[in-house]
């Protein structure tokens, strides 16, 4: 079989797969973007909000603008574009990976050398959080409305219960609320918002819509379609406390229970992922631990904000292109009231100029002080005034002095 | 003294804001200040929505307004666009409905069909 060979297989056509296609193209590659959909822009296309690329173009955009941006930056260069196209296996060689795919001409392969993950993340459904009760219709993520309203021009509810404070269920909320449904509350089992302090602002307090923390949803009710569902008190442990529960007559129940990297194709190739951001281990260069496969974006591990994605997916395009002859990789190691750093390991043989670190706290914390250190030496300091976990925070760093050093570890003292 | 959370960017700053004199502290940019000021006197938002179409392929286009409406008109606005259907592919930044509801604003498309 004669397959057509490509520098670069990308797959995922979001703002992570854009950037990392265009960077790669704009460097001379040969790129593959592979994408499910008919059109490139990834969840982009049905996040009708503003807020996007404040960082990367200094200006309010909505999603579907945002993505346009990218997609017109991706059409300046030769990029060969494989739209409702589905990957179904990638199979490593000795030099180079077989992709398979199936679209509507059939099913295909091509060739590349290396492999750039970018396929985003997903949601956690009603299954992975255990509602107890009947399976009617009307239990959906936040991710599926938005989709249903906002692309399909459909309402999938009249008056819905939201669980879960993810920022997609709090922008939800308010855009269900725009269109003429009455959203009875937002309930969160933790005791903190998981959305962004701005979207619980703008989406909740603006519309008088109530926030229930340290609650949950314990059961749902309904035969054919949903009538009830039952609300209860949780501990600080999360378990719900029993004679709290009340009823609450909806006919949806939506979920903004959380996002996971979606790495399916990375576990086919064996890359070994992180259990703390569920997404692959890699280095500054966004290379996984298995050579030549590059993870980057949402798939890497979710951000809040598409302007991150889309600089982790420069960082994987560029880095794909780059002349890397060896890897000798050390740790990043963090303390525990860190939840993750990413990279996990830096390439001492890799560029070390312009390192950039994203991290986030494991709870919400006051003056605390973070220091990376470089085996004993201090690389870095900061003091941050206030912390939380739905806020992703970033560093850039030069490392080039450090080039011999055994190791990283990232340390953030709380209360000083 | 009033304090309010910034909504301008995602950092989301909290900002401490002294009605007498005016005078915004907490906010990292220029955005913030702007932001509380005007917060306590006529709070404004931009509305992002959608306006169904004719086209079965786009049974709606996603539209913001190209500027700020105040707070209390955001309803009004939404009314306007129940009552028109999109017959005629739009491109980023085509006026769909000039002046809506008397804000001062367009109602501006946010997508190429």
């Amino acid at each position: 079989m004669r397959r057509e060979h490509f520098d670069i297989a990308v797959i995922g056509g979001g703002p992570a797969g854009l950037a990392a296609a265009t960077v790669a193209s704009e460097k001379g590659a040969k790129v593959a973007l592979i994408e499910r959909e008919p059109s490139l822009g990834g969840i982009l296309k049905q996040c009708v909000h503003d807020g996007f690329g404040v960082i990367r173009y200094d200006q309010k955009l909505t999603g579907p603008e945002y993505a346009q941006k990218e997609i017109d930056k991706l059409n300046k260069n030769e990029t060969t574009k494989f739209l409702l196209t589905f990957v179904t296996k990638i199979t490593k060689r000795s030099s180079d990976f077989v992709i398979q795919f199936v679209n509507r001409s059939g099913a295909d392969e091509i060739e590349a050398k290396k492999i750039i993950l970018a396929t985003g993340c997903r949601e956690r459904t009603s299954k992975q959080i255990g509602v107890h009760g009947t399976n009617p219709a009307g239990v959906l993520t936040a991710g599926t409305a938005q989709n249903y309203v906002n692309l399909q021009g459909l309402m999938p509810t009249r008056k819905c219960v939201i669980l879960g404070s993810g920022d997609i269920g709090l922008i939800m909320a308010r855009r269900l609320t725009l269109e003429g449904a009455q959203v009875v509350g937002v309930y969160e089992a933790k005791s903190a918002p998981g959305g962004l302090t701005r979207n619980v602002v703008q989406c909740l307090k603006d519309f008088n819509i109530p926030l229930y923390l340290s609650h949950t949803v314990t059961k749902v009710f309904g035969v054919d379609r949903l009538n009830a569902v039952e609300i209860s008190k949780v501990d600080d442990k999360m378990n719900p406390i029993a004679g709290s529960e009340q009823i609450v007559e909806c006919d949806s129940l939506i979920l903004s229970v959380g996002l996971i990297p979606e790495n399916e194709i990375a576990k086919q190739l064996c890359v070994p992922l992180c259990p703390y951001t569920k997404g692959a281990v890699v280095d500054q260069t966004l290379m996984t631990l298995t050579d030549n496969v590059f993870s980057c974006g949402n798939a890497l591990h979710v951000s809040d904000l598409a302007d991150y994605v889309s600089e982790s997916g420069e960082i994987a395009g560029a880095m794909a292109c780059a002349k890397i002859k060896n890897r000798n990789l050390v740790n990043v190691t963090k303390n525990k009231n860190l939840l993750y750093v990413v990279p996990q390991k830096i390439n001492l043989d890799a560029p070390l100029d312009e390192t950039v670190f994203y991290f986030r706290v494991a709870e919400e914390y006051e003056n605390a002080k973070l220091t990376i250190y470089a085996d004993e030496k201090v690389v870095f300091s900061k003091k941050y005034v206030h912390l939380r976990p739905p806020e992703m925070e970033r560093l850039k760093l030069n490392l080039e002095a450090y080039s011999d050093c055994h190791g990283f570890s990232f340390v953030l003292e709380v209360g000083v | 003294m009033k304090e309010l959370i910034c909504i301008a960017c995602p950092n989301g700053c909290r900002l401490t804001v002294d009605e007498k004199t005016n005078a915004v502290s907490g906010n990292k940019c220029l955005r913030g200040e702007k932001f509380a000021l005007k917060e306590i006197t006529c709070p404004t938002r931009s509305l992002t929505s959608t306006i169904a179409t004719v086209f079965d392929d786009c049974p709606v286009i996603s539209v913001k307004t190209d500027g700020e409406i105040p707070k209390d008109k955001i309803f009004s606005v939404m009314k306007e666009l129940k009552k028109i259907k999109v017959e005629k592919r739009l491109k980023i930044g085509d006026i769909v409905i000039a002046n809506v509801a008397d804000a001062n604003v367009n109602i501006v498309a946010t997508k190429n069909m």
